[in-house]
């Protein structure tokens, strides 16, 4: 495992542009066209009607870097009352490939369910024809596990203010941990649909609604813990980024 | 020899006798009321009578010797105070006037805290005095005098403005009138400035750092729901969806025309908003010269007087057969020289919407102070069609759009009918054209078949044959190209940090070969040497320093690489050559 996270990473940070060939304009004042740049996007920040208890959710990502890479932070989860938070935080590399497209590598952390699990990732992201957002990563590692995760995005203007969002994202697992409440094979699938009212360009409220399932062995262990396979919950939160 | 003042009515004092060339030092153009000087046409040598409050209008200095200060000046454009970058505490700065055949001298001082600079936009200079630093010299340090030096050319209309970061944004921009040795092929009975710029209140880093974010940041014209619906009524569901389609696959937007839109700027014209009424004032039956000038930093303006034709006698200073036309369109850095002749005894409003149409400067013509005519109302946004993306039969854009295999986006093979190099397959390149067409008698999106006789590059034509007279030798092709959403903009795919320079040999004729890959329109220039424009027949047509080139467009123009030592060479769009499209063209033995 650690020799998949060694060559992903070394994948990623290799082909940097050589520095000598800026040379010839040396000390110009128009070199730098290539800035620092950061971003951090909190795309969800939300309350959910959950049953059995609401729940807080969210979706965050942070870039730092160049043109030619920069680094990525990405997590999702949500957390219920009295329970600790569900879900995952990755630390990346992320480099343009392609006119469209983003390779992305690093860790994945778990957490929530069970003992906390680190896996090394791979993955793209980038922008589909007509503009469908895509993240589409495999991991694995730890015990033994590998999975994937898919989650595409649209943007339907309303007007240009207001903004609908249809948003699928889906998990699936090569193999069954019943300490983790995983199953193999497609083990979870969320819908959503989110109209935000962009105030301004980085000050969004929205509302929506959400339907998360859970399939196969995934669903089985989530009966067995009490928990029902498939919930539909209405959303509201605020999306902004700085 | 008289000269007259915008409002000589009142101002008797400003005619004046015979000048002495040798005493010419400075006007204050405007009085009281805040009016620019106006000039007789075709008066070579001129003189001030008075100094006076120019709080409204601009400042205009003559001479050969010039003390210019730069600092920083608390304005307030819209409801804010801001500080802008200013010359000698005026925004924009003075008017220079100066006389061709002389040798100015411009001292230099900077009073900000950082490094700054001048360029002589389009103006014919030895290298280390053509202020770009890095290439010329090192730019002007904080507390430091730098003397500019060199015979004066070339007579016309041109501007001059900070090199240095985002000061140009900030207001260090101002005109330059270089009164001809000869004289003047074209007479007026008084003249005056429209220089035309945009304001933001926000900081232009972060304006960058916002389209670096989220590029489409500005543009709320972007299609809609609504739109879609729309569409469908007049054209049918299944023709508005391919449209849509045709655009989603791409990956593009059609609406977008400008990067940084009225949403944050505010046009200016003179240095006033559009509330502010710049006037300029005219006897009824006067022929008046007006030396448009675009200065803004991301703003191509389309501009019209409503009730007046326009005669266009020069483009970027250089003399040219005077067209009549209702409507031109200003690319960045270009400069306009236009004659009207207003006969009533009524206003007119000078209207110039920006061409993404979420704003206007606006200013006012008027036999007397305080008069208004009409503002139009702006027009509605044009979305970009497939011919803008290099697809080259016009006439289908808009219907059949789904057939039409008019893109590459990096992925299909390109036809021989143009080449790409393979630099320009990488991240940095979001499409490519693939049927490249010469389209100089194409107004731009927005102004096709708008009911006026509109300006186009076609119309262009110098009153004078190539001064050069020799056919290029050598041929430099080069695309413009770019990536909207990572905001990262190039020549060829590569970024000027990643770039050699482009190497000339001195005294030879190039031809240089554009070709417009992305979906803006840039407007380039080159320093130090003259851009002469050639006809579709690759002939001689107009001498100019700033070429603009539309989306999916292909021209051609020589350079005489007749000025040796380091030369910048870039999109005008600021945002645009600071994210990558400027090369170094180097002139060598």
């Amino acid at each position: 495992m650690n020799k998949f996270i060694g060559a992903t990473l070394c994948l990623l940070a290799g082909q940097h542009q050589s520095a000598a060939v800026a040379q010839d304009i040396g000390h110009h004042a128009h070199m730098d066209d290539d800035p620092l740049v950061w971003m951090v996007l909190v795309d969800e920040l939300e309350w959910q009607n959950a049953s059995p208890d609401d729940a807080l959710a969210w979706d965050v990502s942070a870039w730092l870097g160049h043109d030619t890479g920069r680094a990525l932070f990405r997590s999702e989860g949500e957390m219920t009352r009295g329970d600790a938070a569900d879900g995952r935080a990755e630390l990346l590399w992320s480099k343009p490939v392609a006119a469209w497209w983003d390779l992305v590598g690093g860790l994945r952390e778990d957490f929530g369910t069970g003992p906390g699990q680190t896996y090394g990732l791979i993955g793209v992201q980038g922008t589909a024809p007509y503009r469908f957002h895509i993240e589409a990563d495999l991991f694995g590692g730890e015990r033994g596990q590998v999975g994937t995760r898919l989650e595409s995005k649209y943007e339907i203007l309303v007007t240009n203010r207001l903004i609908a969002e249809p948003r699928l994202e889906l998990q699936a697992f090569g193999k069954d941990d019943a300490d983790l409440g995983i199953g193999s094979g497609l083990s979870q699938l969320e819908l959503g649909l989110r109209l935000r009212y962009e105030i301004r360009r980085e000050f969004a409220p929205y509302v929506g609604v959400e339907w998360q399932g859970k399939f196969g062995d995934t669903a089985d262990f989530a009966g067995d813990a009490g928990e029902s396979a498939r919930d539909t919950r209405f959303v509201a939160g605020l999306r902004c980024w700085f | 020899m008289t000269i007259r003042n915008g409002q000589d009515a009142r101002h008797s004092a400003l005619s004046i006798g015979p000048t002495d060339p040798g005493r010419r030092r400075f006007v204050l153009g405007a009085a009281a009321s805040g009016l620019v000087a106006g000039l007789v046409g075709g008066l070579s040598r001129w003189q001030p009578a008075s100094a006076a409050d120019n709080s409204r209008g601009l400042t205009h200095l003559t001479g050969t010797d010039f003390a210019l200060t730069i600092g920083q000046l608390p304005v307030q454009i819209t409801d804010r105070e801001r500080l802008a970058v200013a010359v000698n505490g005026s925004l924009p700065a003075p008017v220079l006037h100066w006389q061709e055949g002389d040798t100015v001298t411009v001292r230099v001082t900077n009073q900000l805290r950082e490094t700054t600079s001048i360029h002589w936009h389009g103006i014919l200079v030895p290298t280390g005095m053509d202020g770009v630093p890095g290439l010329s010299f090192p730019g002007i340090a904080p507390g430091e005098t730098f003397t500019y030096q060199f015979p004066v050319r070339q007579s016309g209309t041109y501007w001059y403005h900070s090199h240095s970061g985002f000061q140009e944004q900030l207001g260090l921009y101002g005109a330059l009138v270089i009164h001809p040795k000869e004289p003047e092929p074209v007479t007026a009975d008084r003249e005056y400035v429209v220089l035309l710029s945009d304001w933001t209140d926000e900081s232009p880093a972060r304006v960058l750092a916002k389209l670096k974010k989220q590029s489409d940041y500005y543009n709320f014209n972007q299609p809609t729901l609504g739109d879609l619906f729309r569409d469908a009524r007049r054209e049918g569901l299944s023709a508005a969806l391919a449209e849509r389609s045709m655009w989603g696959e791409m990956r593009m937007n059609p609406t977008d025309l400008a990067d940084v839109s009225g949403y944050t700027y505010t046009y200016l014209m003179n240095g006033q908003a559009p509330a502010g009424n710049w006037t300029g004032l005219f006897r009824p039956g006067e022929r008046v010269r007006l030396r448009f000038i675009n200065a803004a930093a991301m703003s191509f303006f389309d501009v019209r007087i409503p009730g007046l034709r326009m005669t266009v006698v020069a483009a970027d200073g250089q003399p040219i057969k005077p067209v009549d036309v209702e409507e031109f369109r200003i690319a960045v850095a270009e400069t306009f020289d236009v004659l009207v002749t207003p006969e009533r005894d009524e206003a007119y409003t000078i209207f110039a919407q920006s061409m993404d149409r979420t704003g206007f400067a606006r200013g006012t013509l008027a036999p007397r102070e305080g008069m208004t005519a009409v503002v139009p109302r702006l027009d509605k946004p044009v979305a970009l069609t497939m011919a803008d993306m290099g697809h080259d039969d016009m006439s289908h854009a808009g219907h059949d759009m789904a057939d039409m295999p008019g893109m590459d986006m990096g992925e299909a093979t390109v036809p021989a009918a143009v080449t790409h190099a393979p630099t320009e397959t990488g991240p940095g390149v979001d499409m490519l054209a693939m049927n490249p067409t010469s389209r100089l008698n194409d107004p731009g999106v927005g102004l096709r078949d708008n009911g006026r006789r509109v300006l186009t590059y076609a119309d262009l034509h110098s009153t004078f044959p190539d001064p050069d007279g020799r056919e290029p030798t050598e041929t430099i092709e080069l695309h413009l190209t770019g990536h909207m959403e990572r905001y990262i903009w190039s020549f060829n795919g590569v970024k000027a940090s990643d770039a050699e320079p482009i190497r000339l040999r001195y005294g030879n004729r190039v031809r240089f070969v554009l070709v417009n890959d992305s979906m803006m329109t840039h407007p380039i220039h080159l320093h130090g040497m003259w851009s002469d424009l050639e006809d579709e027949q690759g002939n001689f047509q107009v001498r100019k320093h700033t070429i603009s080139v539309k989306p999916g467009e292909r021209l051609t123009y020589r350079v005489s690489a007749d000025a040796l030592g380091r030369w910048a060479y870039h999109c005008h769009l600021m945002m645009h050559m600071e994210t990558g499209m400027f090369r170094e063209v180097f002139v060598d033995e």
